[in-house]
């Protein structure tokens, strides 16, 4: 489907169209190309067309819809959906179903979105590719043999690919804006604490946001305008701080901005097609209207390992509960409580998740806490205070978003720390608690999308949107990637 | 080796206790804390750990904890943080306990108490908020079954420094601290439901041959009644001196400290295991709370809005009213009962009048029926009359017992009830002449000692009375019976 959320809205609200043709459009399409990328977990077609129908009757009815009423959306594997299963991508969690939906969820239902199905991760959000799904691969929506990225891949695959016109990810060292930009979609994730996490599988707490992936910049600020906002239930969530969007409601011109470009974010390891790209998005920024500044963020080069020990240190607490005892997987080969344990988890976790447990579980551990734990949050505190001094000079910061456009699948599963490397200037984003987005800037050599990052002033997001929506504005960077095309 | 009679030792015991808060609800969810329910009739995803739910603090249980940590004379943290406590076991479904580490809600403070009417003074070392675990339930055989009503229930754990040098202090110190949490409302303290839980770690300090020893120190789990705490420290004392003596190498850091339980039946302590090295509980912040802030002025008005401390209270009954020091340890037994003698005070009784009732009549009367004073329904008000009309000779003291056992029953005045009753004192001297004349005429050889022998005239002057008590059915007025049979025995003696 070629039709973007706010396209599908205001059809719908003029009665050019009904819910019912825009989510049986949504079905075809998944139906039509899911079986080239494998982006969705479970589809849920039956349920999507009756929530569709009650969109519908309210309309007929004159009865009041919300602002995403009829719009089909898809919700990454680990946010909690009542009804359809959230597996996490993992054996641990394949037959769990939560008995209660998650904030984010209950927020877009009552705006009357439809939520037509579930998509793949790498197992419990850890990965840069996808390739860690414990249930089958998401390849990349511009070619088969490329990754998805991770680990929201399936929600930047099923919007790329036109599946839908938006899903939900989350983010907890780039896995909104990797896959976005591998895929050449808008991927945002917010400022902490912007957004409930309730309902959403925990992987780094302190890190977790969940944010939308689009086709362009004023649907995305039409998502989070639903899904932001206070939950009580979630004690991070920060009060009183609604997203109202100003392009959301056709408001596209940002005022006179200052863009930071920090020269630790174009060195060692940035594939030339890149810099290339990323350089001219700069470029077309000052086209409109942007003074750029050169700044430092000197303590950038320590946010990757910063992130692996902050992220996998919470993890390891976090996973801490899937042992077999009270829901998800139990092995069926204990004879006591310590077997129970370890069998079961050693069946129901992949090898990336291992990985990480047994990192975090070193970082905490008595004797390594203080030169690895504590370390980390002592340089998380440096890596904030870069991104304090650097926003009294400039509105936004600008950045590749991954060091390379989507890589081979295989290409980099043998050699985990090359994949977290994928992660180089996502992170820090995250450790400070930035919002942050992914914007298509161009293509590679190769026709891979590009992505630019554009960092912000925490709960700036709207900042971010009317720039990301003006650079957007003539190009054709967020085009459709060609599996939508019917002559292929 | 050296024997019982070469040594002197003394003993050292510090205090864990774990303190379950009165809230209506969990310490991170809105699930309800209560005792007996169906299993797991309790839970929701929070409590149960269900991936994606996340906690949000009571603040509730942060108040009861502060008030417990001003009452304690702790220092109240600007910030107190979570923490996650990392360790596996199936009746902890996250694997972690939220609890506190480095910065707890109150440190720093000192407790009194008296103990065989001395003053004592314990240091307090911190108090910190957790979540309580669920229970594993090994009833079936082959199969644990797992209840998780009790997962999240708040806990205050209070640690006390090692400074209680005796089984009696000990004993003193708990009961006081279960008084004190009554009092201030933050716990029901009921042992017998766990609401207090008591493990004193417990060693002993050696001298023998000019050296010091310190014996390994032992942990005596989950203790759940008084009277066990005062049962496991004497038999600990005695048992680490024994087990010293035969092996003068069970000390500190050569020998792992203890985990030990108490049979009750056996009255012995029981090894559970030894400490060889500490657990690694991986603590760190707990990312999914935000750190608890209190503010000077806030806590000035919980300050102020503390009820004054069981023991001074006792002390004031003493020292303003005159009141004997065991009869005000039963008065400020419970908060509510020394509110109600505090009340009748007011409302113009004697209190000593009211002392004597509160410890003699209506606290029997309310053992009888397994309650507290308080419990007995009867008004601050008609308490003062009762006592008011013993104090003005309206009814004897024996007969008050018979009112106040009435009045359980009735809503009628004391008054009221000792007239239709026919206990309202008889001042008539007529009467009460007729019945010293009863009693004497049944009563010769006493009369004649009570008369004219010096040996036995007090003791048998004495047993007229309360003849004439007993022939008069309670009626008669003490005073009026003591001066009318003075006199009829001086006549007596001039007769004679
Ligand atoms: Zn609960």
């Amino acid at each position: 489907m070629n039709q973007s959320v706010y396209d599908i809205v205001t059809a719908i609200g003029k009665g050019e169209t009904t819910a019912r043709a825009v989510v049986a459009e949504s079905l075809a399409a998944i139906a039509a190309r899911d079986a080239q990328v494998r982006a969705f977990v479970c589809v849920d077609g039956e349920g999507a067309l009756a929530a569709a129908d009650e969109v519908d009757r309210r309309l007929a009815a004159g009865e009041r819809v919300g602002p995403l009423a009829g719009v089909p959306v898809a919700i990454k594997d680990n946010i909690c959906t009542l009804n359809l299963p959230t597996t996490c991508a993992s054996r641990m969690l394949e037959d769990y179903t939560s008995p209660y939906e998650a904030g984010v969820v209950e927020r877009l239902r009552s705006a009357g979105a439809i939520v037509v199905g579930k998509t793949n991760l790498d197992e419990f959000a850890m990965g840069s590719s996808n390739e860690n799904s414990a249930l089958f691969r998401t390849v990349n929506a511009w070619s088969p043999d490329r990754v998805a990225g991770g680990s929201s891949g399936g929600s930047a695959v099923a919007v790329a690919a036109g599946m839908v016109p938006c899903a939900l990810g989350s983010d907890t060292g780039g896995s909104i804006r990797l896959p976005a930009s591998f895929n050449g979609v808008v991927g945002l994730k917010p400022t902490y604490g912007r957004v409930s996490r309730y309902g959403l599988v925990a992987f780094g707490s302190s890190l977790d946001q969940i944010g939308p992936i689009t086709r362009d910049a004023r649907d995305a600020a039409i998502v989070l305008s639903v899904i932001a906002g206070d939950d009580a239930r979630d004690s991070t969530n920060v009060r009183g701080r609604p997203f109202i969007s100003g392009i959301a409601d056709g408001e596209t011109t940002p005022d006179p901005f200052s863009v930071g470009v920090a020269s630790e974010c174009f060195g060692e390891g940035l594939a030339g097609s890149v810099r290339a790209s990323v350089e001219a998005g700069i470029g077309r920024l000052g086209e409109l209207g942007a003074e750029t500044v050169d700044i430092r963020l000197p303590h950038m080069e320590y946010a990757i390992a910063c992130y692996y020990i902050i992220a996998t240190a919470e993890a390891s607490s976090n996973l801490a509960r899937y042992d077999g005892v009270h829901y998800g997987h139990r092995t069926s080969r204990a004879d006591d409580i310590f077997e129970l344990y370890s069998h079961s988890r050693v069946e129901g976790f992949g090898a990336e998740v291992k990985r990480r447990i047994m990192l975090g579980t070193y970082v905490l551990s008595s004797g390594y806490y203080d030169a690895y734990y504590k370390k980390a949050l002592q340089v998380r505190t440096l890596i904030r205070r870069d991104f304090e001094k650097a926003f009294e000079k400039v509105d936004v910061i600008a950045s590749p978003v991954a060091p390379t456009t989507a890589f081979r699948v295989g290409e980099k599963t043998d050699d985990p720390l090359a994949m977290y490397l994928a992660d180089v200037y996502t992170t820090s984003a995250n450790l400070a608690g930035l919002p942050a987005i992914s914007i298509p800037c161009g293509f590679d050599e190769d026709g891979m999308p590009i992505g630019l990052q554009l960092m912000g002033r925490w709960f700036e997001e709207d900042r971010l949107l009317a720039i990301a929506h003006r650079f957007l504005e003539g190009t054709d960077y967020n085009r459709l990637s060609p599996l939508c095309n019917p002559a292929r | 080796m050296y024997s019982e009679k070469d040594i002197t030792h003394r003993l050292i015991v510090g205090f864990e206790i774990h303190v379950q808060l009165a809230t209506r609800t969990k310490l991170f969810c809105g699930c309800a804390v209560e005792f007996g329910a169906p299993p797991n009739s309790r839970t929701c995803p929070v409590c149960l750990g269900l991936p994606g739910a996340l906690p949000v603090m009571n603040r509730r249980a942060f108040e009861f904890s502060v008030d417990t940590g001003l009452a304690l004379n702790c220092a109240i943290n600007r910030l107190s943080k979570w923490d996650r406590k990392s360790y596996y076991y199936p009746d902890l479904p996250k694997n972690y306990q939220t609890s506190q580490y480095d910065l707890p809600v109150a440190c720093d403070g000192f407790f009194e108490f008296n103990a065989n009417g001395q003053p004592r003074r314990i240091s307090i070392l911190r108090a910190h908020l957790e979540e309580d675990a669920g229970k594993n339930i090994h009833d079936t055989p082959g199969c644990t079954l797992v209840d998780l009503n009790r997962t999240g229930t708040p806990l205050l754990e209070i640690v006390t420094l090692p400074e209680i040098e005796s089984a009696d202090d000990a004993y003193a110190f708990c009961t006081e601290l279960q008084r004190l949490v009554t009092y201030l409302g933050v716990s029901h303290g009921n042992m017998q439901m766990g609401q207090m839980r008591f493990e004193p770690n417990i060693n002993v300090e050696i001298n023998a041959g000019g050296e010091t020893f310190r014996t390994p120190i032992s942990e005596i789990k989950n203790l759940n009644s008084f009277r066990s705490v005062r049962g496991a420290i004497e038999y600990e004392y005695q048992r680490q001196i024994q087990d010293w003596l035969a092996d003068n190498d069970y000390v500190i850091n050569d020998r792992p400290n203890e985990n030990r339980g108490w049979d009750d039946d056996r009255g012995v302590t029981v090894f559970q295991r030894g400490k060889e090295a500490a657990h690694d509980y991986r603590y760190f912040p707990e990312p999914d709370l935000v750190p608890a802030t209190t503010e000077e002025a806030w806590l000035e008005t919980r300050r102020a809005k503390l009820p004054m401390a069981p023991l001074k209270r006792r002390a004031e009954l003493v020292n303003n009213l005159g009141l004997n020091p065991d009869d005000a340890a039963v008065i400020v037994s419970d908060r509510a009962t020394a509110d109600l003698f505090d009340a009748a005070v007011e409302a113009g009784a004697s209190p000593k009048t009211l002392g004597k009732h509160f410890v003699n009549l209506w606290a029997k009367l309310a053992a009888d029926r397994d309650a507290r004073v308080c419990d007995l329904g009867i008004s601050a008000d008609r308490i003062a009359e009762l006592a008011n009309m013993v104090d003005q000779d309206s009814v004897s003291a024996t007969s008050a017992v018979k009112v106040a056992g009435a009045m359980l029953d009735s809503p009628d005045s004391p008054m009221k009830l000792a007239e239709s009753m026919g206990l309202r004192a008889v001042l008539d001297t007529g009467e009460t002449q007729a019945w010293i004349e009863q009693a004497f005429a049944a009563n010769e050889q006493a009369v004649r000692d009570a008369a004219g022998n010096p040996k036995k005239a007090k003791a048998a002057a004495g047993f007229l009375r309360g003849q004439v008590m007993k022939i008069s059915a309670g009626k008669a007025n003490p005073k009026l019976v003591g001066a009318l049979i003075e006199a009829r025995l001086r006549e007596q003696s001039t007769q004679e």
